[in-house]
């Protein structure tokens, strides 16, 4: 089979996806010794990276601008290639696969939101499905079932984005990425432009819907707080490296580096900040 | 109604349905083309840049020289493929037309098409790749439909510049609104003139809205008003295609220049072939060297030139042989070298002249172009345009010694006006012209003759050579028009003011030459 890939290529048929056909016990996603420049080598967005990921679990990479978190993510679905090292899917390296073949296998949640202003709720949640040449009846039923999945109205369906709130939006773009049924959910700061309560509550929500399917999600975010609310495993990144990489209780409670404790001490010195006032204000 | 109302309304379906053929054919290409090389382009900035450079190059040329140039670059074409396969490609009317238009529509189309491609917002990229699309179909799905609203402002453009350059397209022998156009401005008939004008705004305004409706339909996604539009587009081209093809195909087609006198000859010679049973058009507007390729070539089958611009401009003859001499010889060297038929001369000359105020003219004791030459310094000669750059001008100055005091050029109008009230004292004129009519003014003999004759001929196309009908109908009119006669049916299309139409001025001649039908 020929994965080179063919600037012009839309000949790719639903048959190619079947790459995979016996799963290895092993993660379902590996970084192995990833590098990635984007000035010619003279810096590096990622510096020997390596990382294993296991299935089911939702994992959070957290870190300042420029840290590396964003670049490794999209090192995952193709959307940037490495300079050196391997990435690999269930064993097999996304290098050999066709990039939009592998895209459709992995759920992709937007910076901002990126729902096609031009198309409906319904054929941006369906997008991906009807790329995967899913019969008309039953991208119908799945976009139902995912509008009740991320509790928006079933009449949005015809309704174009930009007549829907950012939480709205948001959860629509969550309900795209997961409409093909992916193994695996990438989100780039999936809920950085909404307001707190709108936030909390999406992120709750899709905490819940991760459990429910059982995918693995793997979520950037510089919100350590978001991070620890919601994440099974937060890696710590900062000048392309990994810092740290731990649970969030392990990390909460102490490491070693001093970056990385200023970072994770942050939630709970703003919790400790909080419960003070709300106790002065009970007595005062 | 008035006649010249009349006259343009009936020609107005015919002229109208040319037109609306020609320029959306042109848009259709045009986009066809520019659209994909917009995709391209976009992506491939060093062909970008290349092809815009090379779009507005292309726009800065005036549109009537970029029909011009289609003109030989086509002959040039069409000799090539006959020797190769045996057949030519027609170098005048559709084609060039066509062609030129095509080009013309591609900057705004092409450079709204890469602006807009490369507007789309990098995010809807992103996800359009990130969901699992191909390029093409994020192309197609993402791109394309994000940018539609500002390529369609592009092809709106387009399309309206397109209407309005057809109208040039006249001067290459392609029927267009255009003919109202040149012919009015020729003729000054304002009607026609007028109404070209107006029925190109409207047919611009009228596309442009439906073009409009397509975009509002886009940007909307809603598909009934993107069907209504390109329904309403195809079913006006369509009627119009329908209508050339039935009114199409005239039996003859009768040659003009772009001058009244051309005109009304045209006419004529249409009537003529009408009377004896069989249709005929006239392609008006051609420029000289155009006219004369065409009739060549079969894509006109008669018209009238002037002995003496065949003798310096097709046989590239500097010498100025006596009247007989010169026919006799343009006769044989027509039939031997282009197949043309020269069936014989109308019996008036159309020269280059000078003229005076008769009163001016007594009084100076001036009969002749030689009786000019001692006076010459104390008097200012008027001209048109063109005369003081022409050959004429240069024999005459060395055959007959002239150094006028002042010499002026002005447009034939104005340069009649400066001779009536006295502001210059000789002028260049036609020798058939119908200003010279009514005995104002007095043609000065060229004794020496210093420039060839100019008899009006009529010519056949090689494939007319031995057509009886067209002989027929045309042979009468040998010898039978008298100068005099000839400008006062000008004069009825050149005087200023009570203009005839040309229908008027075509039955004039032929009630003053009262022929036999043919």
């Amino acid at each position: 089979m020929n994965f080179r890939s063919r600037p012009w290529g839309d000949n790719i048929t639903a048959s190619d996806t079947g790459v995979i056909t016996s799963l290895p016990t092993g993660p379902l996603i590996e970084l192995e010794g990833v590098s990635k420049s984007f000035d010619g080598g003279s810096s590096f967005a990622l510096h020997d990276v390596s990382l294993a990921v296991d299935a089911g679990t939702f994992i959070a990479l957290v870190g300042a601008s420029g840290s590396g978190k964003t670049t490794a993510m999209k090192l995952i679905n193709r959307l940037l290639e490495p300079d050196a090292g391997e990435v690999r899917l269930e064993g097999t390296p996304v290098r050999s696969l066709e990039a939009p073949l592998l895209r459709r296998r992995i759920g992709y949640v937007f910076q901002g939101v990126g729902l096609f202003p031009h198309m409906t709720i319904a054929e941006n949640i369906g997008i991906t499905p009807q790329l995967l040449g899913w019969p008309r009846p039953e991208i119908d039923a799945r976009v139902a079932e995912l509008l009740d999945l991320v509790e928006l109205p079933r009449d949005y369906a015809g309704r174009l984005p930009h007549a829907l709130s950012g939480g709205q939006r948001q959860r629509a773009g969550v309900a795209r990425a997961i409409a093909a049924r992916p193994r695996l959910v990438l989100m780039d700061e999936p809920f950085g432009a909404l307001d707190p309560i709108t936030r909390d509550a999406l992120g709750t929500a899709y905490r819940a819907i991760h459990d429910r399917l059982d995918v693995t999600t793997i979520m950037v975010t510089h919100d350590v707080q978001e991070a620890v609310l919601l994440a099974d495993r937060i890696v710590v990144m900062g000048g392309g490296r990994i810092l740290a990489d731990g649970a969030p209780g392990a990390l909460l409670t102490g490491h070693g580096a001093p970056e990385v404790a200023a970072l994770m001490a942050m939630p709970r010195r703003q919790a400790e900040r909080i419960s003070a006032l709300t106790a002065k204000a009970a007595h005062g | 109604m008035d006649d010249r109302v009349a006259g343009a309304l009936d020609l107005l379906p015919g002229y109208a349905a040319q037109h609306v053929v020609l320029s959306m054919s042109a848009l259709a290409l045009g986009v066809a083309i520019s659209l994909p090389l917009a995709v391209v382009a976009s992506r491939r900035p060093r062909l970008r840049f290349a092809a815009l450079a090379v779009a507005s190059l292309v726009q800065t040329i005036p549109g009537l020289a970029l029909l011009a140039l289609f003109y030989p670059l086509l002959l040039a074409l069409s000799a090539l493929t006959t020797r190769a396969f045996g057949f030519g490609v027609p170098a005048l009317g559709f084609l060039p037309s066509l062609l030129a238009l095509t080009i013309y529509s591609m900057l705004p189309i092409l450079r709204n098409g890469v602006t807009a491609l490369l507007g789309v917002d990098p995010a809807y990229i992103e996800a359009a790749d990130g969901v699992g699309m191909t390029p093409r179909q994020r192309l197609f799905r993402v791109e394309l439909p994000l940018a539609a609203p500002v390529i369609m402002a592009g092809i709106r453009t387009a399309a309206v510049w397109t209407i309005g350059m057809a109208t040039l397209s006249t001067a290459v022998g392609q029927t267009s609104l255009g003919n109202f156009i040149f012919s009015g401005l020729q003729t000054e008939n304002w009607i026609y003139v007028l109404t070209g004008c107006i029925a190109v705004v409207i047919l611009a305004l009228f596309v442009d809205q439906v073009l409009g409706l397509i975009e509002a339909g886009a940007v909307r996604r809603d598909g009934r008003r993107i069907a209504i539009g390109f329904a309403a587009l195809l079913l006006g081209t369509a009627v119009a295609a329908a209508a050339l093809l039935r009114g199409g195909g005239a039996d003859y087609v009768i040659g003009a220049k772009n001058f009244s006198e051309q005109y009304i000859l045209a006419g004529l010679m249409a009537e003529r072939i009408e009377r004896g049973g069989h249709t005929a058009t006239s392609k008006e507007g051609l420029g000289s060297a155009v006219i004369f390729r065409a009739l060549a070539g079969n894509d006109i089958d008669a018209y009238v030139d002037y002995s003496g611009t065949l003798w310096t401009n097709v046989m590239e003859r500097r010498d100025v042989p006596p009247r007989d001499v010169m026919l006799a010889e343009l006769t044989r060297f027509m039939r031997e070298r282009y197949g043309v038929t020269v069936l014989g001369a109308l019996g008036f000359e159309n020269a280059y002249a000078l003229a005076m105020r008769s009163g001016r003219a007594a009084e100076l004791g001036v009969r002749t172009i030689a009786d000019l030459t001692p006076l010459a310094p104390r008097l200012t000669l008027g001209s048109d345009l063109e005369f003081l750059s022409r050959p004429e001008w240069t024999a005459l100055k060395q055959a007959y010694g002239l150094a006028f005091g002042q010499e002026k050029s002005f447009n034939p109008t104005f340069m009649y006006r400066a001779i009536e009230d006295g502001q210059v004292d000789v002028i260049s004129a036609f020798s058939s012209d119908g200003r010279l009519a009514g005995g104002a003014l007095v043609v000065l003999e060229d004794v020496k003759h210093a420039i060839p004759s100019y008899d009006a001929v009529i010519l056949l196309a090689p494939k007319r050579a031995n057509d009886e009908v067209l002989r027929r109908a045309l042979a009468p009119l040998i010898g039978a028009i008298s100068v005099e006669t000839m400008r006062q049916a000008n004069f009825m299309l050149d005087r200023d003011t009570d203009k005839a139409s040309l229908r008027e001025a075509v039955q004039f001649l032929a009630g003053k030459l009262n022929l036999p039908p043919p």
